[in-house]
């Protein structure tokens, strides 16, 4: 029996040799030239490539807008909420709860005390803050909500609205390692029907564990798995495909874990959510070619004795942001990444019987990153104005969407959403084509 | 032009040819279980597995599951809650609502256990075929529960397939126009007289009967839809109200009368469009998924869709037929279509012989491969062949692998380890077989073969030597074992 005595190290030449003919070039090349049409910031720095990136950071459970973004100007919500309430800047705290920090004295509007993280982006003009998101007939289950979010579709059907997003602008050929979700399972935001996400809670354990029961089955199996084509597979044929996907598979799983090896450039504070941002950052600074990430935090459903943890979310919220984006700045790609912040939905206006609040509406949805022209978007929703007891949305959630494919990702977002959606001016840029 | 639904010649019908039945028309088996369909003949092996009711089925504890967790409010707590709203009562209110979530809460439960239930039964049924058909056509009819949020509906969707798995096709689509999941799914429910939803017309044309595209417009879509008014359900069960129920004449593809939903659907069987759609969804579930089948590929549909229409829509002729042809056990046929997460995992044990291990554990890992039962992505279900494979899936399905063998746990998953032992003697008694003594090259080839399901390519069996060699060459239980995570993790593994 002749073969070759394949070693480690033919392994790892071969698969960055095979890693650098993949089939996606291409499609970045006409990418980052329509990119560079539009952001005087990008390609201002040699060697740093221009490839958009978006993250989405999704707060699952109904995160509470009225106590993200405070409307202390309006007496209502005070009414509303006589225990929950958060006093407006400058005030004295109050049984431990500090007054609201300024965001728009002039709209009568603040930010939670514990989102220092964001006031200090949002006076560097790196934070916008689009009020009262949301969409005709509100669903108030967590799970269709989500899916509709996701879905970017009022039935909730289909696949996710970032999935189509890769669908719609690459011909026909996934990305490898295009869309990434941190955790467990891949949201349905990021399933097209053609780019399916990978997800890996831990990066460590994106990767074969049968190496781990002897010394002996690690060669074995990488010459199984990165020998490419072999026993005379047709290409085209289905052991041809499965070959090819597990060398792709081989060679992601070694790029994720060397470039989450690296330590930080800055120092992360101790949450689930800055774990995870943690981890795109170290994979943004490795260049991967991923053009979206997905991050998530959980806990916002908050029906009974909201204000402790409810702050304490919060508090994760605004640190994890800010350190992830001064990471991003100490690798000089912040200017090639936006982040946006959703929920859900928002939840009721009164607070219940149990110092919580239940299912509601429309809710701020956060955006971050210098590309963003910054500031407050849209009206506060009406307190007075309600449906049924809930803020009537202002801004469709897919408008927002629509402004970034758009604006930031390049993208036909027509295609995408199958509709048109009058995007807010969100960009630095982007004021002058969305006038037309 | 020779015909390739011809039969198979008897005496080709040797243990490759037997093994590749066993795993197409069901989850695979021992290497004993092959070996007794060898001896039964084709067409003896063939009508087991197709004639299944004599074989015991493995019921589970199926009865165990409630038909009433989900359930419409009461008179007496709609008037608690309407007293409560007038009186701004937010305790009572909140009470109340916090009822149906925990009612909610264990309809989801419920759910959970019906994934492991139908799981647990696909591994242990002795109609192999029944549950693979079931599958397919919850598949093909599909409905997910995140919508519909009733486990019991699922449960009764779920029983109303496999009664009808191997029955007749026009039975599966009126039924599925009665099937409380169905109508609630695809908003029948809300499909009245003066505001008809084109809903579920639209899906029983485009995926259910005729395939998208496939001769009807837009126009056929919203008459059907009024011939389906009324159709809906009360409770547990299916209420045709007269009074939603458009009665008035519909045309549709060119007929036109005061048709009812059985008339629709039998205006769309009579489509010949219809039986070919049928036939060429499953052949690619049964014979090739590849993106570019075999040149006489269609020439076997269309006679699989002759013998479809001529035996007016009954599914065990043409799976017969097809199950006998020398095209299903043609080369390039073998080894030709992914395994789904659910084949990958039941496969494994029935024909590997691993321990089940956790049942919990198989339902996630399938979450994970992106097959989750009673919970397809969408109503066009799932699209199987090559999209159930992507870099993040492989490891999925190679850890599994690793997972039913060892029982040690991924810990990436939260699999719990697993002290199971597995007994690996029938597989050392296959591997053993022909010679008195273990030539270690031979039983590495017998194993590697029988459990890839044909024979490997060389470069396979050299690492597989290699690897046994440099361990000292002798086949002990564990360097099966360790040799079985091997030939997991082959890309080619996920064929079938």
């Amino acid at each position: 029996m002749t073969h070759e005595p394949f070693t480690r190290r033919l392994f790892l030449e071969r698969s960055l040799a095979l890693a650098s003919l993949a089939a996606t070039v291409p499609c970045f090349i006409e990418r980052s030239a329509m990119g560079m049409l539009g952001n005087p910031l990008l390609s201002s720095n040699p060697g740093v490539p221009d490839e958009r990136i978006l993250v989405v950071i999704q707060l699952g459970g109904g995160n509470d807008g009225l106590n993200t973004v405070i409307p202390y100007g309006a007496d209502e919500y005070y009414r509303a909420r006589p225990q929950l309430g958060v006093r407006g800047p400058g005030a004295a705290p109050q049984n431990g709860q500090q007054a609201a920090l300024e965001l728009a004295n002039a709209q009568g509007i603040g930010l939670h005390p514990n989102l220092t993280g964001l006031r200090e982006l949002y006076d560097r003009g790196a934070l916008s803050v689009v009020q009262g998101v949301g969409y005709p007939n509100p669903n108030r289950s967590h799970f269709t909500s989500m899916d509709i979010w996701q879905t970017g579709r009022l039935d909730a059907k289909g696949s996710g609205w970032i999935g189509r997003y890769f669908d719609n602008t690459c011909n026909g050929t996934p990305i490898p390692e295009g869309a990434v979700a941190i955790g467990r399972a891949a949201p349905l935001a990021m399933q097209g029907d053609i780019q399916k996400p990978i997800a890996f809670e831990n990066p460590s354990l994106f990767r074969w564990m049968g190496e781990d029961l002897h010394g002996a089955m690690k060669d074995p199996y990488d010459a199984i798995n990165r020998a490419g084509a072999v026993g005379g597979a047709a290409p085209g044929s289905q052991r041809e495909f499965l070959m090819r996907t597990a060398l792709d598979a081989q060679i992601a799983s070694e790029r994720i874990r060397a470039a989450v090896a690296r330590d930080p450039l800055v120092q992360y504070p101790q949450s689930g959510l800055a774990r995870q941002l943690q981890t795109i950052g170290a994979m943004i600074r490795a260049e991967m070619p991923t053009r979206v990430y997905y991050a998530s935090m959980g806990g916002f459903d908050t029906h009974a004795g909201q204000a402790g943890p409810h702050a304490n979310l919060m508090r994760q919220l605004g640190d994890a942001v800010l350190a992830f984006q001064r990471d991003l700045e100490a690798q000089r790609n912040d200017a090639r990444v936006a982040t946006m912040v959703f929920s859900e939905f928002g939840r009721r206006v009164r607070q219940n019987a149990s110092g919580g609040t239940d299912h509601g509406t429309a809710a701020p949805v956060f955006l971050v990153g210098p590309a963003l022209r910054g500031g407050v978007v849209g009206n506060h929703p009406s307190l007075t104005d309600l449906d049924q007891g809930d803020l009537k949305y202002g801004i469709d959630f897919r408008s927002v969407y629509a402004a970034l494919l758009e604006d930031w990702m390049k993208a036909p977002s027509e295609k995408i959403l199958r509709g048109k959606f009058a995007k807010p001016v969100l960009f630095e840029g982007s004021a002058a084509k969305t006038g037309a | 032009m020779s015909n390739p639904l011809q039969p198979l010649a008897k005496k080709d019908f040797d243990y490759g040819a037997a093994q590749h039945l066993l795993n197409r028309a069901g989850f695979g088996g021992t290497p004993a279980q092959v070996q007794a369909l060898v001896e039964m003949g084709l067409d003896d092996a063939v009508d087991y597995l197709v004639d299944f009711e004599g074989a015991k089925a493995d019921a589970g504890d199926a009865a165990e599951f409630r038909s009433d967790i989900v359930r419409s409010e009461t008179p007496a707590e709609r008037e608690t809650l309407r007293r409560a709203r007038a009186a701004g009562d937010e305790e009572t209110i909140l009470r109340l609502q916090r009822e149906r979530q925990a009612r909610e809460r264990s309809d989801r439960e419920q759910l959970g256990l019906m994934q492991r239930w139908w799981l647990a039964r696909m591994i242990s049924t002795g109609r192999p075929l029944e549950e693979k058909l079931t599958l397919f056509w919850h598949g093909h009819f599909a409905t997910g529960y995140r919508t519909i949020e009733n486990s019991w509906h699922m449960l009764r969707q779920n029983a109303f397939l496999r009664a009808n798995a191997a029955g007749n096709f026009a039975d599966l689509v009126r039924g599925i126009i009665r099937d409380p999941a169905m109508l609630k799914y695809l908003d029948n429910d809300e499909n009245r007289r003066r505001s008809p939803n084109e809903n579920l017309a639209r899906e029983l044309m485009e995926l259910f009967t005729l395939g998208e595209g496939n001769g009807y417009g837009e126009r056929d879509i919203k008459e059907g839809a009024r011939a389906l008014t009324g159709f809906t359900f009360r409770d547990n069960d299916f209420v045709f109200n007269r009074d939603e129920h458009d009665p008035t004449p519909k045309t549709i593809l060119g007929r036109t009368g005061a048709f009812g939903g059985d008339e629709f659907v039998s205006i769309l069987l009579e489509q010949p469009v219809a039986s070919r759609f049928i036939a060429s969804k499953l052949y690619r579930h049964f014979v090739n998924d590849a993106p570019t089948p075999p040149k006489d590929a269609g020439d076997a549909v269309d006679r699989l869709a002759r013998e479809f229409r001529s035996k007016r829509y009954e599914i065990r002729p043409v799976l017969r037929m097809l199950f006998r042809s020398r095209h299903f056990y043609a080369a390039e046929n073998r080894l030709s279509v992914v395994k789904s997460p659910v084949q990958l995992m039941v496969q494994a044990i029935r024909s590997l012989g691993t321990p089940v291990r956790e049942m919990g554990a198989l339902v996630q890992a399938g979450d994970l491969m992106g097959q989750q039962l009673f919970q397809p992505p969408s109503v066009k279900g799932w699209d199987g062949g090559r999209s159930w494979i992507n870099t993040a899936t492989m490891f999925v399905r190679q850890n599994i692998v690793v997972y039913l063998v060892t029982g040690r746990r991924p810990a990436a998953f939260d699999w719990s380890p697993s002290e199971l032992s597995y007994d690996t003697s029938p597989l050392l008694a296959h591997i053993r077989s022909g010679a008195g003594s273990v030539d270690p090259h031979e039983a590495v080839r017998a194993l590697a073969t029988f459990a890839l399901g044909g024979p490997p390519a060389p470069e396979r069996l050299a690492e597989l030597d290699d690897f046994l060699g440099g361990l000292g060459g002798t086949v002990t239980e564990d360097r099966v074992k360790a040799m079985l995570c091997l030939i997991g993790a082959m890309p080619e593994y996920q064929l079938c």
